[in-house]
């Protein structure tokens, strides 16, 4: 038993498929228990007021924004070494999930922005940053769009999101150099005893935990889709050949 | 290799539109500018640097596409990709064409420019020099991007959704320096940095670039 059975494309889908309703179900219990407990029994913050409360939303999709290109960067990085389609076609099928959890971080960001900072926008490293990530994810989608050939289109996307790590990587800090910021530090980590105060920590970590399983959720669904839609092209192809 | 980049800048030159249409637009854009912000010296002297690196790194941008389209439709990049020499070679050799036919006559230009938007003259000298060390940069990470789009009918619009992102980097730290370098700072970093940029993109993209257009004559 070994991870790279699921590389083959039918025992992904008999497996996912049964996995699948376990973690949709999972998520909204998750997401629906971090939400009400979040929004209506956490007291309001001191200096915050209700907008607080955002933070149930902003943080958890800011940190699948990130982790989101990640998981594209392992996926490509086992298509170019194992030649695996699952794993690439799974990359496809994450980039718009990641490019509109940065999208809420970037919305959510500004609406409470507004109140606090007194703007929607300031050009702080952070904001800069994810807004360059939107770039690279969009990027990474429209050429997965512009090619047909499944193979090349595969290599190509992979070698893209590689180049655009390490790129992405030095933005951040070449943006943390350009200016300084308005945004707070980490409000969670995992060795520093930084943490937002108890009563906002375990619903935020539910939170945290749901947006995961939503992703896993979305991203199983969405990479079936491309895996039929991959097999029905097999079958009209075979058709036109006949 | 030499030949090929003798090759290169002789297309470019002598084949209408590529040459010559870089800096004509960077001169357009620097010209453009004042007449969207109006004819103030002291804000046009306040954003010249950003305006002056912006340009030309969007002139850059213009004459990437034709590094290796050219070549693909005709049938010599599938002869250059089969030569006896690496394509890496090739690839570093092209970029340094583009780089020689377009980031150097910016460069060049760019104090005249830096001119009419009445940019204090201590700056003509950075200026230049962040100029002269950045623009490699962008023509490396360019080539690589035609690279990934060589096959594509019409590439140019997704080539510069791909490249632009990868130039925030050497944008930032280019007028940076030249910021801190006009205010009489220390540059030092910044400078290096972009510096570091460059090298590291020379040393390492034509490779990548090489593989990727592997990958699209397959």
């Amino acid at each position: 038993m070994s991870l790279w059975e699921y590389a083959n494309p039918r025992k992904f889908m008999q497996t996912s498929g049964a996995v699948l309703p376990w973690f949709a179900v999972l998520s909204i219990i998750f997401l629906s228990t971090g939400m009400i407990w979040g929004f209506s029994f956490t007291p309001e913050a001191e200096n915050f007021g209700s907008s607080v409360k955002i933070m149930y939303v902003h943080v958890p999709a800011a940190l699948m924004a990130i982790n989101i290109w990640v998981m594209m960067l392992v996926t490509s990085l086992v298509w170019l070494v194992r030649r695996h389609h699952v794993s690439v076609l799974a990359a496809r099928a994450a980039a718009p999930i990641g490019l509109v959890m940065t999208l809420i971080a970037l919305f959510t960001g500004a609406i409470w922005g507004q109140p606090m900072w007194g703007t929607y926008w300031a050009w702080d490293p952070r904001l800069t940053a994810f807004l360059i990530l939107l770039m690279f994810y969009l990027g990474y989608i429209a050429l997965w769009q512009a090619i047909d050939d499944p193979e090349t289109v595969a290599d190509l996307t992979s070698v893209l999101c590689m180049v655009g790590s390490v790129f992405a990587l030095l933005s951040r800090y070449a943006v943390n150099f350009w200016n300084q910021g308005l945004h707070q530090g980490a409000s969670l980590s995992l060795d520093k005893e930084e943490h937002v105060a108890d009563v906002y920590y375990w619903p935020l970590l539910i939170s945290m935990a749901g947006f995961v399983l939503l992703f896993i959720t979305l991203v199983l669904i969405r990479t079936r889709t491309e895996i039929r839609a991959r097999r029905l092209a097999a079958l009209m192809a075979r058709e036109r050949n006949q | 290799m030499i030949a090929i980049l003798i090759r290169d800048m002789r297309l470019a030159m002598r084949a209408g539109g590529g040459f010559g249409l870089g800096l004509a637009f960077f001169l357009i854009v620097v010209v453009l500018v004042p007449f969207g912000v109006g004819p103030q010296s002291a804000i046009l002297a306040e954003i010249a640097p950003g305006i002056l690196w912006v340009g030309a790194l969007l002139a850059c941008l213009l004459s990437l596409d034709r590094i290796f389209a050219l070549d693909f439709e005709d049938g010599s990049l599938d002869l250059l990709a089969t030569a006896p020499i690496p394509l890496e070679g090739v690839v570093a050799m092209k970029a340094l064409a583009h780089w020689l036919t377009t980031g150097l006559p910016l460069t060049i230009a760019a104090p005249f420019l830096a001119v009419l938007l009445h940019m204090p003259q201590n700056g003509f000298v950075w200026l230049v020099i962040t100029l002269a060390t950045g623009t490699p940069a962008l023509s490396f990470i360019g080539t690589f991007g035609a690279a990934l789009t060589v096959g594509l009918k019409r590439g140019g619009l997704l080539l510069s959704l791909l490249v632009l992102p990868l130039y925030v980097p050497t944008l930032i730290f280019g007028a940076e320096a030249l910021h801190r370098g006009m205010a009489g700072l220390d540059a030092t970093t910044p400078l290096l940095m972009l510096a570091g940029i460059t090298t590291g993109v020379i040393a390492l993209l034509p490779f990548v670039a090489a593989a990727t257009i592997r990958i699209n004559l397959r």
